[in-house]
């Protein structure tokens, strides 16, 4: 990946809305031929990201790079990208085929070569014979489809998305992002794409920017990201997760629930306090008094393909995902592998829970209950 | 891959939508009342009055004097010689001046709509408002405003003289009298222009700068056309009234630049011929109604709705 020159390259920008920041110096580079989407709730900044990007808002401090060349100052019509729009922003007084020649004909491309190109781009978004077509009468599905058509016929060197599919059912917007990916490995272009559903980050995505309150949280791989979550937001942000106040004793060795845990991160100071995540899905459920930590089941919720438990520890609540259900008021073990106990650094998102265990009652509470 | 074809209409539907037709119908069933008794039954004594002749006996000579096609009539006899020799003329001079008057509203307010719109909301308001004043003044008491004003001895010649200018004639003039036009329906002129671009959807100006126009390829490919639908409107309620007006030809033109509006008017409560006045009245409505037409025509592909005629 490294020999991969960057397309796009932001050096620290900011940007303020009326006296409130929308990104507080973002630094990212986006390499060419990727696909690549910033993730986060609503008002991280995501879309102000994509929007520095295209050319319709301005930074109010840093760069921008496309391609090494900075275009700070390139207006929007000049750049070499394209942009699907969130609500497809096609033109109502225009057919179908007259939505799609839209760039072409501002851009001067020789009359002869449009109809081709129309109808390439039909089929690459696969709606063909619909060139007359008034834009009212597709479905939202359709219209999408024409509002890529009608971005990628420019041949831009990166295309930008704007939460495309929100507006489509779920079982549509899973077939399109099963296409979308499709279409980035055909054009061979960079997609930026910006999204609030991390699963459709998850599905899609060579890198994912995983943003909040203006700043990036964490960059990489669907995988890294799902993982290895840097802080308490990307754990909880991205999938479910049980994230819990502990100590790191040494390289290896994590405190927290009151005990010590062997697990497979270091580098920390010792002592330093941390944030420990664990996924529900990589919770066993075992006999009582096996595993590494015993807990009484408080709701039993079936969730289609494995069934949702709250556990709880010593008053503290664990989510448990499962195939095989437990009984409610079951007392149960749960075992956790080191592998499965990631230890983030603490950050702004934690949850200041840093009551002494053991002053708490500890693991007595069960034989109560 | 599978096409997204719209859902066909299941007969539940289909009687729920015949449900809300009922409903649709009873709630409009006063306006149309209200139609019938104030428009169309009016509508209809017109085209009796303009087919008949004093005795009531049906005839066309109404319509076809004119014209200048009949000549020799027993109404046009009665009504003067002004309707053969100069029909035509006064006929050609409120279109005329409706036409200016339309063009010169349009000119206007074109771009006070554009740039209002552009603006933030709270200001866009106040400045709606201000458009709106004038309206909120009886039309009589601001022509007869505006007539003080142009006289030769009004505030602005008297103004000129002051400033050793030379007085300029205006009171009696075709200029004169496009100003009351303009001055009296310049608003009904920017209501609708500025309604539909207020209501544009800011993405589509976006999308045009996405895919390569400039700021003067998106006026001309995005914000134009799809603000048609406000223009029609605009001309339509601009030149509607400015045609039949007759008030304001009258204070403002001083009688020698007589139109179509003070011929009907003298001819049914001067005159009281109202076989002449109910054929001038009927040409006039056609004659629009055709102006209208032709321009739904033309804007007719470009247009977003917002259109209120045809």
């Amino acid at each position: 990946m490294s020999e991969t020159r960057n397309i796009i390259e932001l050096k620290n920008i900011v940007v303020n809305y009326d006296g409130e920041p929308v990104l507080k110096g973002i630094n990212l580079d986006i390499r060419d031929k990727e696909f690549v989407t910033l993730l986060g709730p609503s008002g991280c900044g995501k879309t102000t990201t994509l929007r520095i990007i295209g050319g319709f808002a301005e930074p109010d401090e840093g760069d921008i790079f496309f391609d090494g060349q900075r275009i700070n100052d390139l207006p929007a019509y000049k750049r070499q990208v394209n942009t699907v729009f969130q609500r497809y922003a096609l033109f109502p007084n225009l057919n179908v085929y007259d939505n799609i020649a839209f760039g072409l004909r501002i851009n001067n491309v020789p009359k002869e070569e449009i109809p081709g190109r129309v109808s390439t781009a039909l089929d690459f978004v696969d709606l063909a014979g619909y060139q007359k077509r008034k834009v009212h009468q597709l479905s939202g599905g359709q219209q999408q489809r024409v509002a890529i058509a009608r971005a990628v016929i420019n041949y831009p060197r990166v295309l930008l998305l704007d939460e495309p599919l929100g507006a489509l059912d779920l079982k549509l917007r899973k077939e399109m992002q099963i296409e979308l990916k499709k279409m980035q490995q055909q054009l061979n272009i960079t997609f930026v794409y910006v999204t609030h559903d991390q699963e459709e980050a998850l599905t899609m995505s060579d890198t994912v920017i995983v943003m909040d309150k203006g700043t990036i949280q964490q960059i990489g791989s669907p995988q890294d990201i799902y993982n290895e979550p840097k802080n308490a937001f990307v754990a909880r942000f991205i999938g479910e997760s049980n994230i819990v106040h502990g100590v790191m004793l040494a390289d290896r060795l994590v405190s927290f629930m009151g005990r010590e845990y062997e697990c497979v991160d270091g580098g920390f100071e010792p002592n330093e306090p941390v944030d420990v995540v664990v996924r529900p899905e990589d919770i066993k459920i075992r006999q009582k008094n096996e595993g590494i930590m015993t807990g009484v089941v408080e709701t039993v919720t079936f969730k289609g393909v494995h069934y949702e438990m709250i556990v709880n520890v010593s008053g503290v609540k664990w989510m448990i995902h499962s195939t095989k259900a437990a009984e409610v008021d079951a007392v149960i073990g749960m075992e956790i592998t080191p592998e499965d106990i990631h230890i983030m650094k603490k950050s702004e998102y934690s949850e200041v829970k840093e009551v002494p265990f053991a002053e708490n009652g500890g693991e007595t509470e069960f034989e109560e209950v | 891959m599978k096409k997204y074809e719209s859902f066909p209409v299941s007969p539940v539907e289909k009687k729920r939508r015949r449900k809300r037709e009922r409903q649709a119908a009873l709630i409009t069933s006063p306006y149309l009342l209200w139609m019938i008794i104030f428009t169309l039954i009016p509508m209809i004594f017109v085209v009796y009055y303009a087919f008949t002749d004093a005795t009531g006996a049906f005839t066309i000579n109404n319509v076809k004097g004119l014209l200048g096609l009949e000549k020799e009539t027993q109404n046009v006899i009665q009504s003067g010689t002004f309707i053969r020799l100069d029909f035509v003329k006064i006929f050609w001079r409120s279109m005329w001046y409706g036409a200016v008057a339309t063009v010169v509203c349009l000119l206007i307010a074109y771009p006070v709509a554009y740039f209002v719109s552009q603006m933030r909301e709270n200001r866009q308001q106040i400045i709606i408002t201000l458009v709106m004043l004038p309206m909120w003044m009886n039309f009589i008491l601001r022509t007869y405003a505006l007539m003080k004003m142009l006289e030769d001895t009004g505030i602005i010649n008297t103004a000129f003289t002051k400033l050793g200018l030379p007085v300029i004639h205006m009171i009696n003039t075709p200029f004169a009298v496009i100003l009351g036009m303009v001055y009296n329906f310049l608003p009904y002129m920017v209501l609708p222009i500025y309604s539909v671009m207020s209501k544009m959807d800011y993405s589509l100006i976006e999308a045009a700068q996405d895919l390569g126009c400039n700021r003067m390829r998106v006026f001309t490919k995005v914000i134009l056309p799809l603000s048609m639908g406000g223009v029609v409107s605009g001309i339509t309620m601009v030149f509607v009234p400015s045609v039949s007006t007759f008030y304001i030809s009258q204070k403002l033109g001083g009688g020698t630049n007589e139109m179509i509006g003070d011929v009907i008017e003298r001819t049914f409560l001067t005159e009281t011929n109202y076989n002449v006045g109910a054929a001038i009245s009927l040409v006039l409505m056609i004659l629009i109604f055709i102006c209208m037409a032709v321009m739904n025509r033309f804007s007719e592909d470009e247009s977003q709705g917002g259109s209120i005629i045809v």
